[in-house]
């Protein structure tokens, strides 16, 4: 096997590299990926060795075998032994994907339970219970992603942003994914699998990116006309960096705020108050 | 070709009353065989129909970025397509091949209620022009999942989604109360001596089939009911907003949705365990387990459906029950290819074109449910629902389980319905342009999705290798279609010019091949006594003892027709 080998692996394999999670389901994949080959080459296999050895050939008599009790036990009981074998080793893969680990050393500095804008019945935090929180809002089409942070206590006033989400470095950002108006799928296929936004539901998945990077993926779940063009991006940064990006969005935010309260009380100065919708 | 002498019933079934011609015959016909062949012309047309969007959408998704249909075009192509093919083709098409065959096959007359058997197929036929009547106004875009809130009237406010719904209910009604007639016909109709143990397998799979629709079918015509209500008579079912879940939606639609998977293939296993028997000269290994595997496969097919929504947001038993379940169905599948394999070993296997779809669809139909297995794992679907790879699955599953073996029934029976061979030449050269051309379009599938193209978008960027793949893929996509389309010339072309093919052609097991071809309107005059799961072989033989005078093998005696006189 020369250094072929993994690149024509990765040609059959899915996405991974971004998250420990999509790295343990591809590893998940790939077991069962060499055993399903083995089953097809073996029965595909035994049907064209069948269909050579035992054509139609002059003087040939087909044996009248009406079946064999013992045979067909033994291939039932094989069968299920190999899922049975699939099903304990995705057992022992599933706490590392679906449980998030702490952040590393070189995360940013979080709180306990930080900034939840809904109520959460089967959210997954790490051991320590810290975990950078952020809510992926689907809409058509356009992702929004909500951070920690509200600066009022009815949870409104939190920084945010559309399509591209900006996370730190070395720590665990668990997401909870709703939907505004019909199902979208949150997917970036090299920070793990995808989960439904359904409207009326919490779906919940995290990631943890050691290295600064971007990753790219898109809504997963037919939304209608433009569901092509809804994408994502999510942009790993250092800490620090992460901080400072945070801090402005708040501000930036803030501003466009401060200026539609404005805009909006001038209109509604010019055509009375109750015409102006408030947000 | 056909240069087979069959035997020659010692009483064929002759014409009592001259045969009805024109086209109100037609209109006007309960003859199981007319509408069967009815059904087939029908479903057959609609699955053109269904090939020539499949078509435009490879096209579209050819090259990166493209522009050739405009996005609303594009979800309407692959709405039409899957509801097309599902609802119009396979699961009416193998209702067409049960029609003609099951009451041959049993040695009956007619269905049980032929006049409900016309109203069957009059049912699908106003379900497919209610659905392809709206592609004069809006066609439905919502995908053929129809998954709210997307296909509510907020968002669907065309009536396109209400052609899909009207289509859902008069197909469901046409398939349920077919299936009652498949039911009762194959419960009370069979011929003398034919018990459980004797029925044909394909017949074992369509009693299968009703029981399945007959589960499945009222939970769907639910479903879209409640839509219907909630798009337009202020009901709030699936509106989360009021009260409602919009999940209820996935649920109900895959409860139906799995079942009916099984419901378009075991049909298409019924045919493989039938063709394979007659041309590997050789009887089917392990009859027993066939049947049984069916009904295990029938049974837990309704308790599987939620592997459909592994994404969604549901709780982790219900993901942990599923894939098990889903684990256990492949225990049954697989044991029917390892019957079949065992089957074809060390018979004389004659390379006619039924039993080469036969081979190339469990082949096809094997890397189907490989995937399926990925697919069951819940962590690694994470990764691999909706997207392109999952398209290559349910496409592997249904190309092998339901087309090509569709089309080994249309080589096998279509001597049977015209008297007439089909081109041997021309089957061929269908059969590989088909196998070639599913391989060529659906196996690269699975790397677009494993690089992460989801399903149902109208153009994705070049990014990697995505232009290569989708162009790989399109280029087998008009393979198949020329494969389908030298079928059709070769149907067109043996009606007139085939080979006479005499009653029983192949020297095949079953009943239908004891009467002439076309068999007349009463089907037989006399029925045999069954005495075996392979009448034919009894009869072929016992015409064999009594012109050599030598003992049937075994010591059996098998009386012909000659000595019974039909119910």
């Amino acid at each position: 096997m020369g250094h072929l080998a993994p690149s024509l692996l990765a040609f059959f394999t899915p996405e991974s590299g971004g998250s420990p999670n999509a790295n343990q389901i591809d590893s998940l994949y790939k077991v069962t990926l060499y055993i399903a080959l083995v089953i097809f080459v073996a029965v595909v296999g035994a049907m064209i060795y069948a269909l050579i050895k035992f054509r139609a050939r002059k003087g040939a008599v087909p044996a009248q075998i009406r079946g064999n009790t013992r045979l067909e036990i033994g291939w039932t009981v094989a069968a299920a032994v190999i899922l049975v074998a699939l099903a304990i080793l995705t057992f022992a893969k599933l706490s590392s994907i679906e449980n998030p680990p702490d952040s590393g050393p070189g995360g940013v500095e979080l709180n306990g339970d930080d900034g939840l804008l809904y109520a959460s019945a089967e959210r997954k935090l790490p051991p320590d219970g810290k975990a950078l929180n952020i809510t992926v809002i689907g809409r058509q089409y356009l992702w929004q992603y909500v951070y920690p942070g509200a600066s009022e206590p009815d949870g409104l006033g939190a920084p945010y942003s559309y399509e591209t989400m900006v996370v730190p470095t070395n720590t665990t950002v668990s997401l909870d994914i709703v939907s505004a108006d019909v199902v979208h799928a949150w997917w970036v296929p090299e920070l793990g699998g995808k989960f439904q936004a359904v409207p009326g539901y919490h779906n919940y998945t995290w990631f943890k990116i050691p290295k600064p990077g971007e990753y790219h993926g898109q809504c997963a779940f037919l939304c209608g006309r433009a569901h092509a063009r809804m994408l994502a991006t999510v942009k790993a940064v250092p800490p620090a960096q992460f901080e400072a990006w945070l801090a402005r969005q708040k501000i930036l935010i803030a501003q466009a705020n401060a200026a539609a309260h404005i805009a909006r009380a001038k209109l509604g100065a010019q055509i009375g108050a109750g015409a102006v919708e408030s947000p | 070709m056909a240069t087979y002498a069959a035997p020659i019933p010692e009483i064929s079934a002759h014409r009592v009353q001259r045969e009805p011609r024109g086209w109100t015959s037609w209109i006007t016909t309960t003859d199981h065989k007319r509408i069967g062949i009815m059904y087939m012309v029908t479903t057959f047309v609609f699955f053109c129909l269904g090939g020539v969007e499949a078509l435009m959408m490879r096209l579209q998704l050819g090259t990166p970025n493209n522009s050739l249909v405009t996005p609303t075009t594009y979800n309407q192509l692959f709405t039409m397509h899957g509801t097309t093919m599902v609802f119009l083709f396979v699961v009416p098409m193998m209702a067409g091949l049960a029609n003609y065959f099951v009451p041959l096959m049993i040695g009956a007359r007619d269905m049980a209620f032929p006049r409900l058997n016309a109203l069957s197929y009059w049912l699908l036929l106003a379900g497919g022009i209610v659905f392809y009547a709206s592609i004069f106004w809006n066609p439905p875009e919502a995908g053929w999942t129809s998954v709210v809130p997307l296909a509510n009237s907020q968002f669907s406010p065309s009536g396109g989604q209400d052609a899909w719904i009207y289509l859902a209910h008069l197909t469901g009604i046409s398939s349920i109360l077919g299936a009652i007639n498949f039911y009762v016909t194959i419960a009370n109709m069979r011929a003398r001596g034919m018990s459980w143990g004797r029925l044909p397998l394909f017949v074992w799979t369509i009693l299968v089939y009703s029981v399945l629709i007959i589960f499945a079918m009222p939970v769907i015509a639910a479903a879209v009911t409640m839509l219907l209500t909630d798009r337009h008579f202020g009901t709030h079912f699936f509106d989360a907003a009021n009260g409602g879940s919009a999940l209820l939606w996935q649920h109900l639609f895959w409860f139906f949705g799995h079942p009916e998977v099984y419901i378009m293939v075991l049909p298409g296993f019924g045919l493989i365990s039938e063709i394979l028997p007659v041309f590997a000269r050789k009887p089917i290994f392990g009859y027993k387990a066939i049947a049984a595997s069916t009904v295990a496969i029938a049974f837990l097919g309704f308790l599987t459906w939620a592997h459909h929504m592994f994404a969604a947001p549901v709780p982790e038993a219900i993901l942990v029950f599923v894939m098990l379940s889903s684990y256990l169905i492949a225990v049954p599948t697989g044991v029917k290819v390892l019957n079949w394999v065992a089957t074809l070993w060390r018979g004389t296997i004659e390379f006619k074109t039924p039993l080469l779809f036969c081979v190339g669809g469990i082949a096809i139909f094997m890397i189907g449910g490989l995937s399926g297995v990925f697919l069951a794992t819940f962590p690694i679907d994470w990764q691999l629902n909706e997207t392109y790879f999952v398209v290559a699955h349910l496409h592997f599953v249904l190309m092998g389980g339901a087309v090509l073996t569709i089309f080994a029934g249309i080589y096998y029976w279509f001597p049977k319905i015209t008297g007439r061979m089909l081109g041997e030449g021309a089957g061929r050269l269908s059969f590989g342009l088909m196998f070639i051309g599913i391989l060529t379009t659906f196996l690269i599938q699975h790397v677009i999705g494993l690089d992460g193209m989801p399903r149902r978008v109208y153009e994705y960027d070049n990014v990697g290798h995505l232009a290569l793949y989708n162009g790989i893929s399109t280029v087998g996509s008009f393979i198949i279609a020329a494969g389908v389309l030298v079928t059709i010339i070769n149907v067109a072309r043996s009606l007139k010019r085939g080979a006479i093919a005499g009653p029983d052609p192949w020297r095949a097991n079953t009943l239908e091949w004891f009467t002439t071809s076309p068999p007349p309107a009463n089907n037989f005059d006399v029925i045999p006594r069954v005495r075996s799961y392979e009448p034919m072989r009894d009869i072929r033989r016992e015409i064999e003892r009594r012109s050599t005078g030598s003992p049937a093998p075994g010591g059996v005696t098998v009386p012909t027709g000659a000595t019974q006189v039909g119910a």
